[in-house]
């Protein structure tokens, strides 16, 4: 298990991928410390593909992703550290919380690495954070969409992590949850200082949310830049198609 | 009531199901987190003592034990016994003919924890064992204890192969469904009515704790 040391010592995430197949990958982008960078694009993009390759889950055929001095992966290099070396904090889409254990259980479950007597107060400290104070009993089917993808988060978050990244994390709640937890996510990244990556397919959320844009289509990063300026000028017509723009005259 | 023939069925069913269970977990789990080339012949391999007559894989594992066998002989050579008609022929028989009814619903179990919820543990930090210890062990439990249950009640009932790899030794290869056919053969219906019934309600009570266990696994998951 690694250090515990502030996440805040840590710097910047950069991320090149490139492959042919099976998955066609060709991205390439940075993250700074407290920066939100957005991956969207329609379904089948291969955002979720370039997330699970950054927390160590997909090993691609080229390129190189380094979390300030450490490197994570080079292919040339043949470089690859482990999930559990590279202490990125992960929300899946569907949360993937363990079913079979309650909220605290499941927060603590990332937090082996701390002594024994620490893990409790911290757990409850984090659901605290995340606003579940006196439902850390509860199993996750006993909780509300949006109270589960808050424990998602608290597990995220347990391992003091390098890089969080965030897959679709408010796609399975309805709209007035969304809105709650995009709140509650800015207030978040306040106090974090580390890169957030947030997989989306809704612009208006990526527009909200990230400082910066990457618009990905087939493997294929198009356009990078803040979101305003991508949907005020994208670089191409596909990008248009894909933000749902207008084509350029 | 054969009352050494029913303690030489539970005994083999015990040491089936201890040999058996690791072996199932290693090749359920293997088969459930793992696709290669030809899984669907390791998989139909592991289903054909379900569909084989008893009396073709007794046929068959008679040659593979037999004393002409490389197995038989390097058994004869170590242990000066011959491993047909013998109770630890009778445990490799069994083991075998129960291998579907062990692995089947351990990688049917393993099969249900599903992806994300190994990638959520191994990026939460937990190793390969502990990720096996704290998250698919318990969610695959139902699964597990339907194989131990299944094997143990279906060695009990075990029949047609015993016959052929172990003949019908008192106490060395007579089981319980074996001493039913000879109690019937002589006519003491009352003897092989007794040993039935304990089979008939020994079988149904475990399918009815399998059945159950399943229910509140599904319950419990939400």
């Amino acid at each position: 298990m690694g250090d515990l040391a502030p996440s805040s010592a840590v710097g910047g995430l950069r991320v090149r991928l490139r492959q042919d197949g099976p998955i066609r990958l060709d991205a390439a982008f940075a993250c700074a410390p407290g920066e939100l960078h957005a991956l969207v694009g329609p379904s089948g993009a291969g955002k979720t593909t370039v997330l699970k390759a950054i927390a160590g889950l997909y090993r691609p055929k080229g390129g190189e992703i380094t979390c300030g001095p450490a490197v994570w992966f080079d292919a040339q290099a043949g470089t690859w550290m482990s999930p559990q070396d590279r202490r990125v904090g992960l929300v899946f889409q569907n949360y993937a919380l363990f079913p079979h254990m309650s909220a605290q259980a499941n927060v603590e479950t990332s937090l082996q690495g701390r002594p024994r007597p620490e893990r409790e107060p911290r757990a409850l400290a984090l659901l605290a954070q995340v606003g579940l104070e006196g439902k850390a009993h509860r199993r996750p089917a006993d909780l509300s969409g949006g109270e589960q993808q808050r424990v998602a988060v608290a597990r995220a978050l347990a391992r003091s992590p390098n890089v969080l990244l965030l897959d679709e994390p408010f796609a399975a709640v309805d709209r007035r949850t969304r809105r709650r937890l995009q709140a509650d996510l800015n207030v978040l990244r306040a106090d974090l200082n580390i890169p957030i990556l947030l997989v989306t397919h809704d612009l208006d959320e990526a527009q909200a949310l990230a400082d910066q844009m990457s618009v990905l289509h087939q493997g294929e990063i198009l356009q990078t830049g803040h979101p305003d300026a991508v949907m005020a000028n994208p670089a191409s017509d596909l990008v248009a198609d894909i933000l749902d723009l207008k084509p350029r005259a | 009531m054969d009352w050494s023939a029913l303690i030489l069925s539970l005994q083999l069913a015990a040491a089936t199901t201890l040999v058996l269970l690791p072996i199932g977990v290693i090749l359920g789990r293997v088969l459930a987190f793992h696709d290669f080339r030809g899984k669907r012949w390791v998989e139909a391999l592991i289903t054909l003592p379900l569909v084989l007559p008893p009396t073709v894989l007794g046929y068959y594992l008679l040659i593979a034990l037999g004393v002409a066998s490389p197995l038989g002989q390097a058994w004869q050579a170590l242990t000066g016994e011959t491993l047909v008609f013998s109770f630890s022929g009778l445990l490799i028989a069994s083991v075998v003919f129960n291998l579907p009814f062990a692995i089947q619903p351990l990688q049917r179990a393993f099969e249900g924890v599903g992806p994300d919820l190994r990638q959520a543990a191994w990026v939460g930090g937990l190793s390969p064992l502990a990720t096996f210890r704290k998250v698919e062990l318990p969610l695959a439990w139902p699964g597990l204890l339907s194989a131990v249950v299944l094997t143990f009640t279906h060695t009990l009932g075990e029949f047609g192969v015993v016959l052929m790899v172990g003949g019908a030794i008192p106490g060395e290869t007579r089981t319980i469904a074996i001493s039913i056919y000879d109690r019937v053969q002589a006519f003491d219906t009352a003897a092989a009515g007794i040993m039935s019934a304990f089979l008939l309600i020994s079988s149904f009570l475990a399918v009815a704790v399998v059945y159950g266990v399943g229910a509140r696994a599904v319950r419990l998951r939400g």
